[in-house]
């Protein structure tokens, strides 16, 4: 198993509030990994360090073998350049809570941006991309459209669309169904069920809804308080948890 | 009303010379708003202390003290410029500290979510500048704009008093000879007014091309 995110050590405050405390966490390349816990217990922040969103104070984030944040120089340890978190980035790709399409692009325009100004290829290939990623995730007849145009559930599509259009190697999903009304999570959730049959994506998925944990994940982690208190396979965590705090918290999800 | 067509070449040519002392320092104000107000977001001293200087020192004087400043207390110092460079300069650079405020709010306003979108697909800043921020920024400053636009275009009015012969210029002088008060100056407003009715429509024009994918029906 070839690690391709490593966390060593981690620590991240806000203010007083410690956020990741000393955390260590490995994914193996191609692992679909669900994070679960309560608000403020560090998992959406995790995936904000690992997109360069936020920063760390201290230990290691490892993605792909390089250094994220730090670097290590003989004993010292230096923060990184801008070039190389952009460097970083391309490895990464994320789909965030409240899609954050950009509102003045079509659909087409939204998922051609990465390609057409990232990756440099012509405005047509660049489109003809984002052509066929949108019909992969159901929205082919959409192409013209605005988000302000599109439910929701085509909005997030969209944002995963774009994401992809990059072609990143992990794929961050910051609980992309929760802004979603209920009967629209399921189409998105096929996009993401198609998604994680390429065995070669990474998958990290923060979500509170434990069908996408149990439709998605390889292993599931249960965080409190900038901790990881207990992991394992959906069935496992999610129906015979062994911690007390995972048991009161699922107690809790599954009553709502 | 006699008065007022006799001498209506006289009072076009007051026209003329308010519409481009308008436009002009128009351009000038939106120029300085945008490059003062993103000199004072940078992350530079060196650009940011100038700007806030600037903005601070034409906001915080009279134009008309700036005008006379311009066009009498410099000539002292060697450097004279003619009415019309002095009104457009002056009311260019006054409206231009107001603009910026403007063009600061406008990409505060911008959601930080959006920045985010940018770095996740790894545009590099300028590009998420350009590409995402600027485009959605306009679309904010183009009514304040319209709004600046009216006001430099009744701030033209300063200009009658640095010999320059505006609209208002023409209606004191018409108003000297003939002591006609009331015709004479209720067709300077309605001059005025029809200018700034110009100005609203051509703002809400470029506002609706820019709305585009946010009220209109999409295509």
């Amino acid at each position: 198993m070839t690690p391709i995110i490593k966390f060593e050590g981690v620590t991240k405050r806000f203010g007083q509030t410690v956020v990741l405390n000393n955390f260590d966490f490995i994914v193996a390349q191609g692992e679909k990994v669900v994070l679960i816990g309560p608000s403020g217990s560090g998992k959406s922040t995790l995936l904000r360090v690992l997109m360069t969103l936020e920063r760390i104070d201290s230990g290691m984030v490892m993605v792909d073998g390089e250094a994220l944040w730090f670097v290590r120089k003989g004993v010292d340890v230096e923060p990184v350049t801008e070039s190389h978190l952009r460097h970083m980035r391309a490895k990464v790709g994320m789909v965030f809570q409240q899609f954050n399409l950009f509102p003045h692009m079509t659909a087409l325009q939204n998922v051609a941006s990465g390609p057409r100004y990232v990756m440099k290829k012509s405005k047509a290939e660049a489109e003809a991309l984002a052509e066929s990623l949108l019909r992969k995730v159901g929205l082919g007849d959409k192409l013209a459209s605005y988000p302000a145009r599109l439910s929701g559930g085509q909005q997030q599509r969209v944002a995963i669309a774009r994401a992809l259009a990059l072609e990143p190697k992990v794929m961050l999903f910051d609980e992309v169904t929760s802004a979603l009304d209920p009967e629209l999570v399921g189409e998105v959730l096929d996009v993401m069920r198609a998604l994680s049959s390429e065995r070669a994506l990474t998958m990290l998925i923060v979500t509170h809804q434990m069908g996408v944990a149990r439709a998605l994940a390889d292993r599931v982690c249960f965080f409190e308080k900038g901790m990881m208190v207990e992991e394992g396979p959906p069935e496992q965590v999610i129906d015979d948890p062994v911690n007390p705090r995972t048991q009161s918290f699922l107690r809790a999800v599954k009553l709502t | 009303m006699q008065v007022v067509w006799d001498y209506r070449m006289l009072l076009l040519q007051g026209v003329w010379i308010t519409i481009q002392v308008t436009v002009t320092a128009t351009m000038l104000a939106i120029v300085l708003s945008l490059l003062a107000g993103l000199a004072r977001q940078s992350n530079v001293w060196l650009l940011r202390t100038p700007a806030t200087v600037y903005v601070e020192l034409f906001r915080g004087t009279s134009l008309l003290a700036q005008l006379f400043w311009m066009f009498f207390v410099l000539p002292a110092f060697g450097v004279s410029m003619t009415p019309l460079l002095c009104g457009v300069l002056a009311i260019g650079l006054c409206n231009g500290a107001y603009g910026s405020e403007i063009v600061r709010g406008a990409l505060r306003s911008v959601a930080r979510e959006q920045r985010e979108a940018a770095i996740a697909l790894n545009f590099n800043r300028f590009q998420a500048f350009r590409i995402v921020v600027l485009p959605q920024a306009a679309r904010i400053m183009t009514p304040l704009f319209g709004n600046l636009a009216i006001e430099v275009m009744k701030a033209s009015s300063l200009v009658s008093l640095i010999t320059l012969p505006d609209l208002t210029f023409q209606a004191r002088n018409i108003n000297l000879v003939h002591v006609v008060t009331a015709p004479v100056l209720i067709v300077v407003l309605l001059i005025y007014f029809a200018i700034a009715l110009v100005i609203s429509g051509g703002t809400r024009g470029v506002e609706h091309a820019l709305a585009k994918g946010r009220d209109r029906l999409a295509a």
